[in-house]
């Protein structure tokens, strides 16, 4: 597109998102929070002038899919963090750190511990033998048409779940923050994501996480930071401070309810652990950086800032825990009383019942822990950032993903399964049609299931990266035996059971179709989805004895060598 | 790549030292990682108990430096990956590039 045609599209995004902004705040007649608009604005016009920086360097595929390969292993690992830490975590992880306290650790713990294998068994060879996609790597050696296909259901499926529940979610939280009507926001956070990623490429992603990062962890900071001067960074003032007035008590220091039987605790430790090591927007940022040295350092600095953030939110939990005590006013219908000394937040109808750690009883649900603590201990100033880092988040993290579907139906799906010959200039005509394709399925999605309950889409999402994008990456990697035909059919019955387990699973049978009872017990398939991968695969590889399969094993050597050294592997390109 | 190079690479003695190394060290750390997690996990399956008994006088458990500390090793783990990554692997990397790329 032309740079008219851009500054015209950025200036209608403004002019009808301000438009739709003050019109709902105008209409809705509620006082919305000063700061949170002002920051916001500021967000999306640094952004769009990100946008506007990036387009004009963005004039190749390889600028497109990769910001040209010239990004550090520092701002690559601020950008995976930027992509890993959704507002879903932030608020999510806060808000059940708030409900039940050590059970939300367990779910940090999960999303964490996959990078250390992310960095020791993938984050080299995909340097090494990847150029944009991750399908690079699996059909290095292997027939293109069918892995590319196989891999581009995985990404695209593993894209819509994981942007469905992030889109209901973004639509949700700004209704709640901005007071925007569901559909406004949605189609907002839409816009701005199809403008950033359409015309910016990976250089815009890129930069806008890096920006969102070190916001996020920055507010965040400051939040745990707060939090542990009022106890004066003492820790076992914190945590008895929080059980005294916690409904639950000395429960919230040890695991409760969420982790069962050990069947489910280890089916969704291995689809955290694996997911997070097949999840396509996040493969796709080693292709970012020059060489398999900055990839390795990337994963190092993301693990880091990850693990820290991680365990701020602990602490922003245990704050709000123990801080909101003092602010009846941040729950619905209750009222503060004295009871032996202890102050406690109890139910203006029922004296008896602790409204602390309540599921519903917050204004505006668990979820807005996070930012009420952000009141209680920096102001209404703090607050309105908060809530605009939290919308920043979103859309950073819908962009990465975008451009992660798009790059998957233009790299794989068009340029290497249904164009004849490789002309670049169409490829990247197909990566924007991609973009505003996917950016709009993203936002009828997100307007559809509205009124549906999205909790379980992140797990299943995280399921099938772990049974279909990670099993046939490993096994291109490093096993010579692996054909296409194992390949191809492994993962694809490992799709299919992981879909079919959750759909008869707690999670879908009994809490969206609202049957009373599931059919199996197991709420993460990834135990048995994974092993049916693993198990076919290797079967059916070991059984075939196509000509290709002749081609597929002989191909491994070459790749070995250059999975190892690099010889042969993509290079920066200098602007 | 030519074939016949490839075949020379794969038979440098200081390509066997590399692959062999970091075979060795990602294997190793692999199964350290996965240890302390699923550990980690099976200890939150079974034994509850075990991690909500209190550290000393105060409330603080002793499941939370355990959880803190699953968190920390895994970051450090990483940490200890790329400090080998950068003594051992480059330097060999680096031999081997420079014996072969000059005839490809």
């Amino acid at each position: 597109m032309s740079k008219k045609g851009l500054i015209f599209w950025i200036l209608s995004v403004i002019l009808v998102g301000g438009a739709f902004l003050s019109n709902s705040m105008a209409a809705d007649g509620k006082t919305v929070n000063p700061t949170a608009i002002a920051m916001f604005i500021l967000f999306v016009v640094a952004t769009l002038g990100i946008t506007y920086w990036a387009a004009k360097r963005t004039r190749t595929a390889k600028d497109f899919y990769t910001a040209g390969g010239g990004i550090t292993g520092f701002q690559n690992g601020l950008a995976i963090a930027g992509d890993y830490m959704s507002a879903a975590s932030f608020l999510g992880i806060a808000g059940l750190v708030y409900t039940s306290g050590y059970d939300g650790l367990l779910y940090s713990i999960g999303f964490l511990v996959g990078w250390p294998i992310v960095m020791f068994l993938l984050s080299e060879p995909l340097r090494n033998l990847g150029k944009y996609t991750f399908a690079d790597v699996t059909s290095f050696r292997l027939e293109q048409k069918r892995i590319r296909i196989l891999a581009a259901i995985g990404s695209l499926s593993v894209v819509t779940f994981y942007l469905i529940a992030q889109m209901v979610g973004a639509g949700k939280l700004i209704q709640l923050l901005f007071g925007l009507p569901y559909t406004t926001a949605v189609i907002i956070v839409g816009a701005l994501m199809i403008t950033y990623v359409a015309f910016g490429g990976m250089l815009a992603t890129t930069w806008i996480q890096i920006v969102k990062a070190v916001l996020l962890l920055g507010g965040a900071s400051f939040m745990a930071f707060m939090v542990l001067i009022h106890f004066g960074f003492s820790f076992e003032s914190l945590f008895s401070t929080a059980t005294k007035v916690h409904a639950k008590g000395e429960a919230i220091l040890a695991p409760g309810g969420l982790v069962s039987d050990p069947l489910n605790a280890i089916s969704l430790g291995l689809a955290l652990m694996f997911g997070t090591a097949g999840l396509p927007h996040i493969l796709m940022r080693f292709f970012t950086v020059p060489n398999a040295k900055e990839a390795r350092k990337s994963v190092f600095y993301a693990t880091g800032f990850i693990g820290y953030f991680y365990i701020l939110t602990f602490i922003i939990g245990f704050g709000a825990i123990a801080l909101f005590v003092n602010h009846p006013e941040y729950f619905q219908n209750a009222k503060q009383i004295v009871v032996d000394g202890i102050t406690k937040i109890v139910s203006a109808t029922d004296e008896t019942k602790n409204l602390i750690g309540d599921k519903k009883a917050l204004v505006g649900g668990e979820n807005m822990a996070a930012v009420l603590l952000a009141e209680a201990v920096g102001g209404p100033a703090f607050m309105g950032f908060i809530s605009a880092v939290a919308f920043a988040t979103i859309l950073a993290v819908v962009a990465g993903l975008t451009l992660a579907g798009a790059s998957t139906l233009s790299h794989d799906l068009y340029a290497n399964v249904i164009a004849k010959e490789k002309d670049e200039q169409k490829e990247m005509k197909v990566s924007k049609i991609a973009t505003f394709a996917i950016g709009i399925l993203a936002i009828v999605l997100g307007i559809v299931f509205e009124k549906q309950n999205v909790a379980f889409m992140v797990g299943l999402a995280f399921a099938i990266a772990a049974s279909v994008n990670f099993p046939i990456l490993l096994l291109s990697i490093y096993w010579k035996g692996l054909t296409t035909k194992g390949a191809f059919w492994g993962g694809l019955a490992g799709l299919i059971v992981a879909l079919v387990l959750i759909v008869i699973s707690p999670t879908v049978w009994v809490d969206v179709f609202k049957n009373p009872e599931p059919i199996i017990k197991l709420k993460n398939p990834a135990i048995f989805s994974m092993l049916t991968t693993f198990v076919l695969t290797i079967l059916i590889s070991k059984l075939d004895n196509s000509e290709r399969a002749k081609l597929d094993r002989e191909g491994f050597e070459p790749q070995y060598v250059r999975a190892q050294t690099g010889i042969g592997a993509e290079t920066a390109v200098k602007h | 790549m030519d074939r016949a190079i490839m075949e020379k690479i794969k038979n440098d003695p200081d390509f066997q030292k590399l692959v062999s190394k970091r075979n060795s060290v990602m294997i190793t750390l692999t199964v350290i990682e996965l240890i302390i997690y699923f550990g980690f996990i099976l200890l939150v399956a079974f034994n509850k108990q075990f991690l909500a008994q209190k550290l000393g006088e105060g409330v603080i458990t002793i499941g939370i430096p355990i959880g803190i500390g699953v968190i920390v090793l895994s970051f450090l783990l990483t940490g200890v990956y790329v400090y080998i990554a950068n003594k051992d692997f480059d330097e060999l990397t680096e031999k081997i590039k420079q014996k072969y790329t000059k005839e490809v």
